[in-house]
């Protein structure tokens, strides 16, 4: 099952190079930077979950002390455009296959004539500090119409309800229906039907830092520098060319250190372009940095759908027939279009062979915090409503939840397995690798076996204590498309240096990326010099998102190291006046086989390579040592997981404690084994908040409940339990490296697997949590039903 | 807006004067008024714990502090760990059970541990895990945050 792992340092958990500036304090996040005649930005926001805009006054707000400027969101509309190229596009393959209606809504960067939710821009001061700034915003004197709020997102769809943005006529914005097989007529004639509402709830990325945006503007050059804390600079450089009218060399713009983003800030926000636009327009610098009330209303929130899902099987436990319609509560935009929603339906299936299968969706409007793509991005409400089935298929018919799964699952000897759906890249699922049932029994395994654990169980419930076995199963399409780029060369100094698009937020990617390289060079890892998350470096990229950058850098990087190692030869051959098939590259040298005295260093290589009169380059080649290269993935390679927990509930509180709780995960070949583990650990219990703790709620009438730390609850050390993860390496065949993407995995199982244990642990009282997050107070109230 | 005041600490052993509004909280003061920008700020309502430092000793969130409060104080704050070019015990240690991820949390992690260690001996790891909710890590999941700390108070190899 393991890779074979070569002499390098691919496959070893190398120290990571990013560790001692951040103990150090050393760290620069966008809040540390200060830049001379700076000003700070501060925004107003919509108290109102709807309301028209009456007025909007900034007469006192500039007479505070310290302020400098105030614009309002009608105004900014008439000089930028709305976000433009913010929905992903609909590749062909995908369009062709998938039945789809989306009519997805404009976002202005500030609301102009009408707010629709509760922490909406509607105007921007700027002030000599922070505290001057939020002065101003509050001697801000803005009127405001209500209009009624759309909350609930079924009623959102419903024909007589307010529509949110009038001109779509709709708060169905978008419509998706994909199909394989004959869903009615194998529904039809199974012996068995369940159908069952399942919902999961609304929370969000939350990383430690909040999100933030500096900018400077150069007005001799008519350039712009920007600093965001973001996954994606170059997307926010595209944008900002566009919003702005600047050539995109004119625009650099950098992710500094970031403090987690776990897709929450992945997208470009309207942020990203009022701030370098402010700094423009006053000729100053220009910094914001959110705080924490404002992140929880206004950075992305993400999951929030309702299903409504049917499942036909045989005695045997065999899926006949699947269908699933549900509702995206998509708050009042949709940043990244209806991606997210498809990437739910195409994990709906997961490592099963079901062979027919329907899945629709709507995309709802409502007076809310846009959701967005956060760790896991569809895939954990896939999740959920496949694993509570499978559990309600095994309760049924009286099967241990893991034989229902077993006699479903896509064996080894069928990979590559052809799904029969398209995936949102447009091209036709194929599971690549993998051995599902196996992942699954090592599970089992490792939590001591269902026998023992039934046993143990069953005294238990003699005594009056309640546990429970939880499962869960999933496949994780990573390393997605478009594409990522890498420039590599070797430097006067013969150093390698590698800039891709990837932007770290705390996966260790300097690290990562400096491993692959030195393997591919043969060199010392310390003669690898690692760029990340600047423009400037790196003409076209894409971001550090879905799972992907592992795969999709690294591809890049060993295209473009290939490009000038064949320079790097030439050169040798010619100094060495050997033939280039005689040559090797090792230790940051070019020594010709056999001989090792014979050799020069790539510092000497690159001296030679050098354009100019001391160039010693073979005649008619092009000089420099520098390529650059844009890795275009065939399609994802599927990672995949299966999850065993055991809980016990305190019937006094309706606690939920986790005694066991183990993954085994297969990322295909691992780069760095310790910060792979890292990876998956950290997302399991970001699954596990999102299971018991963590819940974005509002009210009827749009007011966000949750909107500080004491509200909306991030685990801590003392509730996470000890966390067990397997790894198994099944290298995919479609990358030289055997690579998959893990960074979202671990989130995407724990709220199913917690909510599967919690009801197997109260099976005596009939009760299903098919509803999440899993509440004490309704765990205690299934003892009184 | 109230007239600035002088506010006189000891940070990580140097005297340090800075004007400040009597509104203005000791984190703003230690990043922005002394350019100490180890010190983070996630929450600003005293709940995640980043802007942990130590004031006169003990810790204590400076984001729920005024630095008028902290005239006269001694201060101590992530920068003042390290021993030159040598890190800290603890930071090293954070290092080894890869403890960081993103690193936001790790400033208000380092002075939250050093200031649990010293004042309960013979930690369990029950107890190291209830003395570090102080702090919000939302990358790593807190095991090699536990790892380390345990190793740490034990003084030995772990």
């Amino acid at each position: 099952m393991t890779a074979a792992s070569p002499a390098g340092y691919i496959g070893r958990s190398v120290p990571r190079r990013e560790d001692r500036r951040l103990l150090l304090g050393q760290g620069s996040y966008v809040a540390d930077l200060v830049l001379p005649g700076m000003v700070h930005a501060a925004f107003a926001r919509s108290q109102l979950a709807h309301a028209r805009i009456v007025s909007v006054d900034f007469a006192r707000a500039l007479a505070e002390p310290g302020a400098v400027f105030a614009l309002g969101g009608a105004e900014l509309a008439r000089e930028m455009p709305p976000i433009g190229g913010m929905q992903v596009t609909a590749p062909k393959g995908w369009a062709e296959r998938v039945d789809h209606r989306i009519t997805l809504p404009p976002q202005n960067l500030m609301a102009s004539d009408r707010v629709r939710y509760v922490g909406e821009a509607f105007a921007v001061v700027c002030a000599d500090s922070r505290y001057a700034a939020e002065d101003a915003v509050e001697a801000i004197d803005a009127g405001f119409e209500p209009l009624p709020a759309v909350v609930d997102p079924e009623a959102a769809s419903a024909p007589d309800a307010a529509v949110i943005h009038p001109d779509l006529g709709t708060n169905a914005v978008a419509e998706l229906h994909v199909e394989k097989g004959d869903v009615a007529a194998a529904m039809a004639s199974a012996p068995h039907r369940i159908r069952r509402r399942i919902r999961h709830h609304r929370y969000a990325a939350m990383p430690l830092e909040c999100r933030g945006v500096a900018a400077e503007y150069d007005r001799r050059t008519d350039s712009l520098t920007v600093w965001s804390s973001t996954q994606v600079v170059h997307w926010v450089r595209k944008e900002l060319a566009f919003a702005l009218g600047m050539a995109e060399e004119k625009i650099r713009v950098l992710a500094p250190d970031v403090g987690g983003g776990f897709g929450g800030k992945g997208h470009v926000y309207p942020e990203d372009l009022i701030i370098p636009w402010l700094a423009r327009r006053i000729g100053r610098p220009v910094r914001w940095v959110e705080d924490r009330h404002e992140h929880i209303l206004n950075a992305a929130h993400s999951r929030d759908n309702i299903h409504d899902a049917e499942i036909g099987f045989d005695d045997t436990g065999r899926i006949l027939a699947f269908r699933d319609d549900f509702i995206v509560d998509s708050g009042a935009y949709s940043p990244v279009g209806a991606g997210v929603a498809y990437n739910t339906t195409a994990h709906l299936l997961g490592p099963y062979h079901i062979e027919n299968f329907a899945g629709g969706t709507v995309v709802a409007i409502t007076n809310k915090t846009p959701n967005a793509p956060y760790r896991g991005a569809g895939r954990p409400e896939a999740v959920q409503v496949t694993e509570r089935l499978m559990d309600i298929v095994a309760d049924t018919l009286g099967m241990e939840p893991a034989d229902v799964r077993l006699r479903n699952m896509i064996g080894p000897e069928r990979m590559p397995y052809d799904v029969g759906l398209p995936y949102r890249d447009g091209v036709p699922m194929t599971y690549d690798s993998g051995d599902y049932p196996a992942s699954l029994r090592r599970a089992i395994d490792e939590i001591g076996g269902i026998e023992a654990f039934r046993e143990r169980q069953e005294k238990a419930r003699a005594e009056g204590r309640w546990l429970g076995l939880g499962l869960g199963c999933y496949t994780e399409g990573t390393g997605v498309g478009p594409f990522e780029g890498a420039t590599v060369k070797v430097d006067a100094s013969g150093k390698i240096v590698v800039s891709t698009g990837a932007c770290p937020i705390g996966q260790g990617h300097e690290t990562v990326f400096a491993q692959v390289t030195a393997d591919a060079w043969n060199v010392p890892i310390e003669d690898v010099v690692v760029l990340l998350a600047d423009t400037s470096t790196l003409t076209m990229g894409y971001g550090s998102i879905a799972s992907r950058s592992t795969v999709t850098s690294s591809m890049a990087i060993g295209d473009a190291s290939d490009k000038v190692k064949a320079k790097v030869l030439a050169v040798a051959a010619h100094l060495l006046e050997a033939s280039e098939a005689d040559l090797e590259l090792r230790d940051g040298r070019v020594a010709v086989k056999g001989v090792p005295d014979m050799a020069v260093s790539l510092r000497e290589i690159a001296a030679a390579a050098a354009p100019g009169w001391l160039s010693r380059r073979p005649e008619g080649s092009e000089a420099g040592l520098e390529a650059t290269s844009y890795y275009e993935p065939p399609t994802v390679t599927w990672a995949y997981a299966s999850n065993a927990a055991i809980v016990e509930i305190e019937p006094d509180t309706g606690r939920v404690r986790i005694e066991r709780y183990v993954e085994v995960h297969d990322a295909g070949r691992l780069v760095n084994p310790g910060l792979a583990d890292g990876q998956v650990k950290g997302g399991l219990v970001q699954g596990l908040g999102g299971a018991l703790y963590e819940s974005i709620e509002y009210d009827e009438a749009g007011q966000l409940l949750t909107g500080s730390f004491a509200d909306y609850l991030l685990p801590t050390a003392a509730e996470t339990p000890p966390i067990e993860v397997v790894h198994m390496e099944t290298p995919t065949p479609l990358n030289p490296l055997g690579v998959k993407g893990l960074g979202e995995g671990g989130a995407i199982a724990p709220p199913v697997v917690i909510a599967n244990a919690v009801t197997d642990a109260l099976k005596p009282f009939g009760v299903e949590f098919n509803t999440l997050p899993i509440r004490w107070q309704d765990v205690r109230a299934a003892f009184d039903s | 807006m109230t007239a600035k005041r002088s506010v006189t600490v000891t940070v990580n052993g140097e005297t340090r004067t800075g004007e400040a509004e009597p509104r203005m909280l000791l984190s703003d003061f230690l990043r922005d008024t002394l350019g100490l920008t180890g010190t983070h700020v996630g929450c600003e309502h005293g709940i995640c714990g980043a802007c942990t430092v130590h004031v006169d000793g003990e810790a204590a969130r400076s984001c729920l502090m005024l630095a008028v409060q902290a005239d006269g104080a001694e201060i101590e704050t992530v920068e003042g760990l390290a021993d030159g070019e040598t890190l800290h015990r603890l930071q090293q240690l954070f290092s080894k059970h890869r403890a960081l991820q993103c690193g936001f949390c790790t400033p208000g992690m380092l002075m939250t541990a050093l200031d649990l260690v010293r004042h309960r001996p013979n930690l369990t790891e029950a107890e190291i895990r209830s003395g570090m909710a102080a702090v919000l890590c939302r990358c790593t999941g807190y095991e090699g945050i536990v790892h380390a700390v345990a190793e740490y108070a034990s003084g030995g190899e772990r």
